[in-house]
């Protein structure tokens, strides 16, 4: 696992999301109205939306150019054949930390 | 019987050191020689209990637990009033303040402290904490001579503060920071529904209100909030969380993170000593309830006796002690992935259930209204107990095991009061509708006949379907009508009157009151629900930038690249040649590959970089220039023509009117876009007869036509009226865009919208009738108040840092 502090949770807008800048394309951090956080690809499968700008709800985001719906715990795309890639992430003492393990590996494979 | 007597030093006499002496004076009598220190002077009392002391229902006496008979009894040596100073590990002593006591085992038990926010006039007379007796009776002092109190947080001690001394008589408020009350125990759904009970008992709530400081001349006078907000106060409590006591433990050594670390014997990173209660961190956990202290005693009194035990960490449930409220929460609620929520709301009665599921187990619960079924949730999450077979009917308690009843789509109509307005145009109540019906009246057209109601614009149709239903029972048969979104079965114009009637004026009360099918909304109903309630209360409810597209959020327009365009107001079309050098220095100041003339009459600055944002509108803010709104819905252009300024046929100065009118409606947020056109002459150089509004200026003065478009679909307006000066022009169309607001769906534009209600309907009310105009111009300017202001100075003043990535992240690290 490669764990990176991000931040603190409230540079998150709650049901809203932030961006992280990495080598291998950015991120999308979300935090939802029960203070849990995912992490996604920030780039929309369909035709490379940015997902953090999408309105949060639930669990859910809604991709701001055509409106598509992705589980955000999943990255499945609700009723479209799509999937976004998800990081694992968790709140410790109120920072934000993803797992960007699986990018890395993805890139150097 | 043990032979040799151990020396025990015992620090605090509180709620968890005195559940260990319990079990030690009672499993090994006169194994030890015990000695108990107590900063308080007083025994071990019943904490929790200070609660119904503050209010009056309970008395001192009835909370202690245990009396100077108690501790003679069992021949322990109690040094109360005695703060311990130090501990010499070296020497094994623990130094009082009064002499030392050696030692061969040591407890520390020194409980937690209340936080002190750090601000001015923190240490002010006049503010207290609510932690012990002393605090208590302080309170009670205090609220003897009246006045008000503020409370400083909005957790349980805090809450339970405000309640205790509403119940004696005083004004209290309780300021909180975050968005909700209890945001650790509560989600938001039951932090409102608390939030609605305490102010139904008279406690103002603020949330989101951050403290500044304290003020006063010698005595607590006011509190001033971070917003320029000043409240009177005679007293104020600070209840803002809590800090385990770990002074001692520091000073001696012991190993202190933010609370001084055990093992699961409950012995300190020195083996003679223990320490346990909420001054201990375990596992990174830290206490803040009775329960799991009481576990931890139970291991420490074995770990004492030299029994094998150990303590794990197990949920614990939350319940508030103010009477009359109900709610309980457990286990985890927040964090992790692979959960799944299932959600019961019954409007109607103020209940609120959600469970949380994860791996076919329940692991957590929030419930506000109807706690019943608390306790047996929260045994379903302490054992695990796998959940799929009771699943679909688990959320209505042990007894539906087999077959609960769904909640009632009608007991939002339900439970509104007689006297609520169901039909806004007609001014008809739900009680006069009801007696109609009950009357003999047994259709929409029968009701409409009796009571006027939906007689007009027809928007609460079906509000009054649902009563005629709710009266009549199954003899009734509603015709379908097109919900919102899956989230509800209420379609827009339901809601809309229901937000109104009720009245609702948070989000969360929408969803609450009108029996939302999910947590928080969707990508369709947020926006509208959003609007609808900014402009039915546009001094209460706040905007929410978190339920609204992309654009409106970013106050740009997206492009399918990511990147946005940037469109600054050129007020009637008019520019200088300052604003277009502005305009292009921006251009190449920031690399900006495109510029284009709009079919608006201005310029659009295409394919700007989000973190550029901030910079591009802060350089045209300084030139002048602000937001164009090419992004909302609300007011976009006001397309004119050169008028008699210049031109041989013109009437009228149509310029000089379109820049008066963009003036006084640019900023508000409408159901759609608007767009305004002023031509000046029949000639209608600036396509007026095909905008939301357009004004055609002839000789004899304005003829405002109304309902253009020239979109997906082609209309020419119709015309509103016609009258004879400028005045009269931005009035009317004032009023008509107001009206506009206040009416139509989400979405609609203008046109779409009279077809519904009739050209007719809207004249009787911004033509016809001066006074109903003068009222809806009133609440367009009480609106204006708020949202005419440029929102791109706003950003740049208050939230530039959000439009950059929130980190960098360079991979080496990982690799
Ligand atoms: C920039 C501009 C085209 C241009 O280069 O001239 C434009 C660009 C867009 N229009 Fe438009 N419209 C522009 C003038 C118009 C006009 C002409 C006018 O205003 O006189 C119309 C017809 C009149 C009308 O409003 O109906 C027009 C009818 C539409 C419609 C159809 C609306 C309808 O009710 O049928 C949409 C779609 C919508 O709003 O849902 C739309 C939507 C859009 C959007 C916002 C599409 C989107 O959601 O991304 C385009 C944004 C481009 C961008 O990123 O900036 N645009 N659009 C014009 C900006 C005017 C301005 O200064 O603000
Ligand atoms: C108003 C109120 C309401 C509450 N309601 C609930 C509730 O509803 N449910 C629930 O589960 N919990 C509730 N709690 C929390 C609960 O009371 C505490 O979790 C519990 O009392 C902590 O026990 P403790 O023994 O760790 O600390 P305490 O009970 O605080 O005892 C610590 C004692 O150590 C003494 N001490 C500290 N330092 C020294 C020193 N250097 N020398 C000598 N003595 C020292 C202190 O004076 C204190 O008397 C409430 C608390 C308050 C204040
Ligand atoms: S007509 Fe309007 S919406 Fe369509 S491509 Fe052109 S600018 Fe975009
Ligand atoms: S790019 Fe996301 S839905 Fe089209």
């Amino acid at each position: 696992m490669s764990w990176f502090d991000i931040g603190p949770v409230e540079a998150l807008p709650m049901r809203g999301a932030r961006r992280v800048r990495t080598p291998k394309g950015c991120i999308a951090v979300f935090r939802t109205a029960e203070d849990e956080v995912f992490a996604t690809a920030a780039r929309c499968p369909h035709k490379g939306g940015p997902l953090d700008e999408g309105i949060v709800h639930g669990r859910k985001v809604t991709c701001p150019l055509h409106s598509w719906v992705f589980d955000l715990a999943t990255g499945e795309a609700l009723g479209e054949e799509g999937r976004v890639a998800t990081y694992p992430a968790r709140i410790e003492k109120g920072r934000v930390l993803i797992d960007l393990s699986q990018l890395v590996m993805r890139g150097t494979a | 019987m043990n032979t040799k007597t151990e020396r025990l030093v015992v620090i605090g006499a509180g709620m968890a050191s005195g559940r260990l002496l319990e079990h030690l004076t009672e499993e090994a009598r006169g194994a030890f020689d015990i000695t108990l220190f107590n900063a308080e002077p007083r025994g071990n009392y019943n904490r929790i209990m200070l609660s119904p002391v503050l209010s009056g229902d309970s008395t001192w006496e009835e909370i202690v637990i245990h009396d100077d008979a108690w501790y003679a009894e069992r021949g322990i040596t109690c040094r109360f009033g005695e703060h311990v100073i130090a501990i010499d590990r070296k020497r094994k002593v623990a130094v009082g303040q009064k002499g030392e006591v050696p030692y061969d085992r040591l407890v520390i038990a020194t409980g937690a402290a209340p936080f002190i926010l750090p601000i001015a006039g923190n240490d002010m007379p006049g503010v207290l904490t609510y932690r012990d007796l002393d605090d208590t009776n302080a309170m009670i002092a205090a609220a003897g001579k009246g006045g008000s109190a503020v409370v400083i947080g909005g957790g349980l001690l805090g809450l339970e503060a405000a309640a205790g001394l509403k119940a004696r008589g005083m004004d209290v408020t309780v300021v909180h920071l975050m968005g909700h009350l209890m945001e650790r125990q509560l989600d938001e759904a039951a932090g409102y529904l608390l939030e609605k009970d305490l102010e139904a008992r008279g406690i103002r709530v603020l949330t989101r209100a951050a403290t500044k400081a304290i003020i006063g001349k010698g005595h607590v006078e006011a509190v001033i909030l971070e917003d320029g907000r000043i409240l009177p106060a005679d007293l104020v409590v600070m209840a803002t969380g809590i800090r385990p006591e770990t002074r001692l433990a520091v000073d001696a050594g012991l190993e202190v993170e933010r609370g001084i670390v055990v093992d699961a014997r409950m012995i300190t990173s020195d083996p003679a000593i223990l320490a346990l209660g909420e001054c201990v961190e375990f596992e990174g956990h830290l206490f803040g309830l009775v329960a799991p202290l009481y576990e931890q005693a139970r291991v420490a009194a074995d770990t004492l006796m030299g029994r094998e035990s150990r303590y794990v960490v197990r949920e614990v449930a939350t319940r508030l002690k103010v009477t009359g409220v109900d709610l309980f929460s457990a286990g985890d609620f927040a964090e992790g992935e692979g959960r799944e929520d299932i959600v019961y709301r019954d409007p109607g009665r103020g209940i609120y259930k959600r469970l949380v599921v994860e791996d076919d187990r329940l692991i957590g619960v929030v419930m506000y209204g109807d706690t019943a079924d608390g306790n047996w949730f929260f045994d379903l999450i302490r054992d695990r107990t796998p959940i799929d077979e009771m699943r679909d009917n688990l959320i209505f308690g042990p007894a539906a095991a087999e077959g609960g009843a769904a909640a009632d789509p009608l007991s939002a109509v339900a439970a509104l009061p007689p006297e609520a307005e169901i039909c806004g145009c007609n001014g008809v109540c739900k009680g006069k509708i009801v007696a109609a019906i009950e009357g003999g009246a047994h259709d929409l057209a029968a009701v409409r006949a009796a009571t006027r109601a939906s007689a007009s614009c027809g928007s609460c149709s079906g509000l009054v379907e649902q009563l005629l239903e709710l009266t009549l029972g199954d003899a009734f048969e509603a015709p379908a009508a097109e919900p919102i979104c899956g989230c509800t079965d209420l379609t827009h114009e339901e809601v809309r009157r229901l937000i109104r009637a009720t009245p609702l004026k948070s989000q969360e009360a929408v969803w609450q009151e009108l029996g939302w099918k999910t947590r928080n909304g969707c990508h369709i109903c947020r926006p509208a629900i959003n609007y609808y309630l900014l402009a039915e209360w546009p001094l209460e409810y706040r905007d929410d930038p978190r339920s609204r597209f992309v654009n409106e959020r970013r106050h740009a327009n997206i492009q399918k690249d990511g990147t946005f365009s940037v469109v600054p107001r050129m007020w009637g079309g008019l520019t200088t040649p300052a604003e277009l050098r502005a305009i292009a220095d921006v251009a190449e100041r920031y690399d900006i590959p495109a510029v284009k003339v709009t079919g608006g009459q201005r310029i659009d600055l295409l394919g700007v970089r989000a973190e550029d944002l901030p910079r591009v509108w802060a350089d045209l803010n300084a030139a002048g220039l602000v937001s164009g709104h090419a992004y909302s819905k609300g007011l976009r252009t006001v397309k004119t023509c050169v008028g008699s300024d210049w031109c041989r046929f013109g009437t009228q100065d149509s310029t000089g009117l379109g820049v008066r009118l963009e003036k006084v409606l640019w900023g508000a947020w409408t159901p759609h876009k608007v767009k305004l056109g002023v031509s000046g002459c029949p000639r209608n150089c600036a396509e007026a007869t095909c905008k939301d509004v357009g004004i055609v200026c002839v000789e004899s003065g304005y003829q405002i036509g109304v309902g253009g478009a020239a979109g997906m679909e082609v209309k020419a307006t119709e015309l509103l009226a016609q009258v004879a000066t400028e005045d009269e022009v931005v009035e009317i169309v004032t009023a008509f865009i107001q009206l506009y607001r206040e009416n139509a769906r989400y979405l609609h534009r203008p046109y779409k919208w009279l077809e519904t209600v009739g050209l007719d309907w809207v004249k009787a009310r911004v033509v016809d009738d001066p006074d109903e105009r003068r009222r809806l111009v009133e609440r367009f300017e009480i609106s204006q108040s708020v949202y005419r202001k440029d929102p791109w100075a706003e950003q740049v003043a208050a939230h530039a840092d959000e439009f950059a990535p929130l980190a960098e992240i360079r991979m080496e690290a990982a690799e």
